[in-house]
């Protein structure tokens, strides 16, 4: 495909109609939670829209969101937007390898430098090259050296959006996140462990159509993010009328109760699982009877026992209190000791209570 | 599979306890408003059912109350799409589906005819040149 | 630090010690007031210390109808916030987990709007109890420094778990962290102020019954 084409014509080319591509477009609105007014305006940005390059590094992942993004869908035209997209360097999906494949990254930085999109997915060790090394090239030089040339940077899941599970207490590899090391370029995180491959692909549609999106506190696109699971989830009327599951098979389980109790972390968990879902739309984890884990918040895995209620402390408090008993009955027995012994002397000494004594506050 | 596509599994065991979450009503209005300014103003108007939090089996009664009217056409566009006219004239139901045949957007359009329906202008460009090089080419034959 | 890891400091290290805080306080207090000790009554007991103090304990949670007259308004918005405090803190199920939590004791609780209704209610009749306290000129002189600071740590956590329950304005492990912060203040502060009349009012009851039973009258 020629560099220079627009979509629309590289569409045409290969016979989409147009109908389809209407179709493509009043689908990633309805996606992006944009209202049904703008589909004129995505169809006429994507048409013009000449063919981006993007690289996409890994560095400590599971490829689960790379995995997330390209066997969910079957051949649709969201991958003829990303054949569109020129992809020119992913470590996981390209055949080349070794020198060829780091060539292939030289290029395509050269060719479109200040231009391409860097999409990164994984975190990224601290000091120490071992931990993760590409080519020889340690993954902190790797991501210094094409984020210079990048347009902007698109951190795919939690690990490279906030450190996700390899900066997980006691974070052994002094992981960071990609925004943790780039200050100057603008930085889009899609988190999530993986995050929804419809979100993966409508971000960088909304990208490629109107720019970088608005964006919240953490970096995350407002039109995914915006909203937090319990503020969209069907058992949201359970919650409020106070009906919870105890347990994974009781009765309130099986009623389709609220799962607030059994660790849910929708309350405080922003993404789009609740209208957009998984597979298509066909259903997630709260609707199959598992409590939000909350993986597209930063430190989810450290947030004390997924099945630990939200509202709880996360550590051990009844030990807590047991041991502030005992260190309050040495301290008060000291205390209460000396008092009495002030006491004894001053009914001795035949002591005056005075107007000061009976003023004390505690 | 049934009507909305939604495996069978899933209805089961979660629509008969998923509380009403309200919205259904409001819905009804919205579309009985716009028909109304429709018929004033000839404005058109679109609703994306995704954007609205339905419980499971809310859809399924939103759409059995619409029900099916004169029209139903089905696309095949990467994928089909089905555009129902539904009981309500100038109330359209619009569900695209992906080559799985899940459902990947749900609009209801209140207009004469929903524009994707409607032939297209590149379209009909390249269908005339189609034909074009078809009857060129059957006159070379000849 | 993030929204995130605020929520994980307070629900976490903070709770701890706030915990560890209250709890030594509240056994120091008790140990200095149980140890100071009493002089042995020598008159011959006329009726039960025990009953005079466990029906004590009890009854003055019954205004007589003369402190009506006197003074209807404290009692009344008095009442009202006691009672919704204890229904607010004792009766919302995701408090009740936090009971369960630490002490593995449970209990159900009430629906989360009813909770809601009668934080709001709570709220407002504390608002009623500041108001006077600051235009009723007696209540003003006797009024210190403390008395306010009381009153402030016991308002904020409710304010602050309505806008986490309502989700106004920040994000929501903020809401929710700066919730449960208010709270360990709360708990911080419970044993060295006003506050420990929670327990201490029993303490003092059961000793005005128990002197007035030992005496054979009726209290
Ligand atoms: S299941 Fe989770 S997200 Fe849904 S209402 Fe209950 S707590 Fe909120």
């Amino acid at each position: 495909m020629s560099k220079d084409k627009t979509l629309g014509e590289t569409l045409q080319e290969r016979g989409v109609s147009r109908r389809s591509f209407l179709k493509f477009c009043a689908t990633t609105a309805s996606m992006m939670a944009l209202p049904p007014a703008m589909i004129p305006v995505i169809a006429a940005t994507l048409e013009k829209l000449r063919r981006p390059s993007v690289i996409w590094l890994s560095f400590q992942e599971c490829t689960g969101c790379t995995e997330s993004l390209t066997r969910s869908h079957s051949a649709t035209i969201e991958d003829l937007i990303f054949d569109t997209i020129s992809l020119d360097y992913h470590h996981t999906l390209q055949a080349a390898s070794g020198s060829a494949a780091e060539h292939a990254r030289e290029e395509a930085m050269q060719e479109n430098y200040g231009n391409y999109i860097l999409v990164v997915d994984g975190s990224i060790p601290g000091e120490n090259n071992g931990y993760s090394t590409i080519a020889g090239i340690s993954n902190k030089a790797m991501l210094l050296e094409v984020a210079a040339g990048a347009a902007a940077i698109v951190a795919v899941g939690s690990c490279a959006a906030f450190g996700g599970i390899p900066k997980a207490d006691p974070n052994p590899t002094g992981a960071v996140s990609v925004s943790d090391l780039i200050k100057d370029k603008p930085i889009v995180n899609i988190p999530g462990c993986p995050p929804i491959p419809a979100v993966i692909t409508g971000v960088l549609v909304q990208f490629l159509t109107f720019g970088l999106p608005e964006l919240d506190q953490l970096g995350r696109p407002a039109a995914f993010y915006g909203n937090s699971i319990h503020d969209r989830c069907y058992r949201r009327p359970f919650y409020d009328k106070g009906l919870f599951a105890d347990s994974f098979d009781d009765e309130g389980a099986k009623k389709g109760w609220c799962l607030f109790k059994l660790g849910c972390k929708g309350p405080t968990t922003y993404n789009a699982c609740a209208t957009t879902k998984w597979n298509d739309g066909t259903s997630f984890p709260i609707e199959a009877g598992h409590p939000c884990l909350g993986c597209s918040e930063p430190d989810f895995w450290d947030a004390g026992s997924f099945y630990k209620a939200l509202s709880t402390p996360t550590e051990d408090i009844g030990k807590t209190a047991v041991y502030a008993g005992a260190a309050g009955l040495i301290a008060g027995a000291a205390l209460g000791a000396s008092l009495r012994a002030r006491k004894q002397s001053a009914v001795k000494n035949h002591e005056r209570v005075t107007i000061d004594d009976l003023d004390q506050e505690s | 599979m049934t009507a909305n596509g939604m495996p069978a599994s899933t209805i089961a065991s979660s629509a008969p306890c998923a509380p009403p979450t309200g919205n259904l009503v409001p819905l009804l209005h919205e579309i009985r408003h716009a028909l109304t300014r429709w018929l004033e103003q000839g404005e058109e108007h679109v609703i994306d059912l995704r954007s609205i939090p339905l419980a499971p089996g809310e859809e399924d009664s939103l759409l059995e109350q619409l029900g099916e009217g004169e029209v139903n056409a089905r696309l095949s566009i990467t994928g089909p799409s089905d555009i129902i006219e539904t009981r309500y004239p100038a109330v359209w139901l619009i569900t695209h589906y992906n080559e799985n045949e899940s459902i990947i957007g749900r609009f209801i359009e209140i207009c004469e005819v929903p524009g994707i329906l409607k032939s297209q202008a590149d379209d009909i460009r390249a269908g005339l040149e189609r034909l074009e090089d078809q009857l060129s080419n059957a006159e070379t034959r000849a | 630090m993030t929204d995130a890891e605020f929520l994980l400091w307070v629900r976490g290290p903070a709770f701890t010690t706030a915990t560890f805080i209250m709890c030594a306080g509240l056994v120091i207090r008790f140990l200095e007031i149980f140890l100071l000790g009493r002089k042995a009554d020598l008159a011959e007991a006329r009726g039960s210390a025990f009953a005079g103090g466990f029906r004590t304990m009890f009854k003055r949670s019954i205004p007589d109808a003369g402190s009506f007259e006197r003074s209807g308004f404290t009692l009344v918005s008095g009442y009202i916030f006691h009672i919704g405090l204890f229904i607010v803190i004792f009766l919302f199920v995701p408090h009740i987990l936090v009971f369960e939590a630490a002490t593995g004791l449970s209990w159900p609780g009430l629906p989360s709007n009813i909770i809601d209704a009668t934080n709001v209610v709570t709220m407002i009749a504390l608002l009623a109890v500041l108001i006077h306290r600051i235009k009723d000129p007696v209540m003003r002189m006797l009024s210190e420094f403390n008395d306010y600071l009381v009153w402030f740590v016991t308002f904020l956590p409710l304010l602050t778990g309505y806008l986490a329950f309502h989700r106004v304005g920040l994000s929501a492990p903020m809401l929710i962290g700066l919730h449960i912060l208010s709270v360990e203040l709360l708990m911080v502060l419970f044993p060295f102020t006003k506050l420990s009349h929670a327990f201490t009012l029993w303490m003092a009851r059961w000793y005005n019954g128990a002197i007035a039973g030992y005496k054979g009258v009726q209290s």
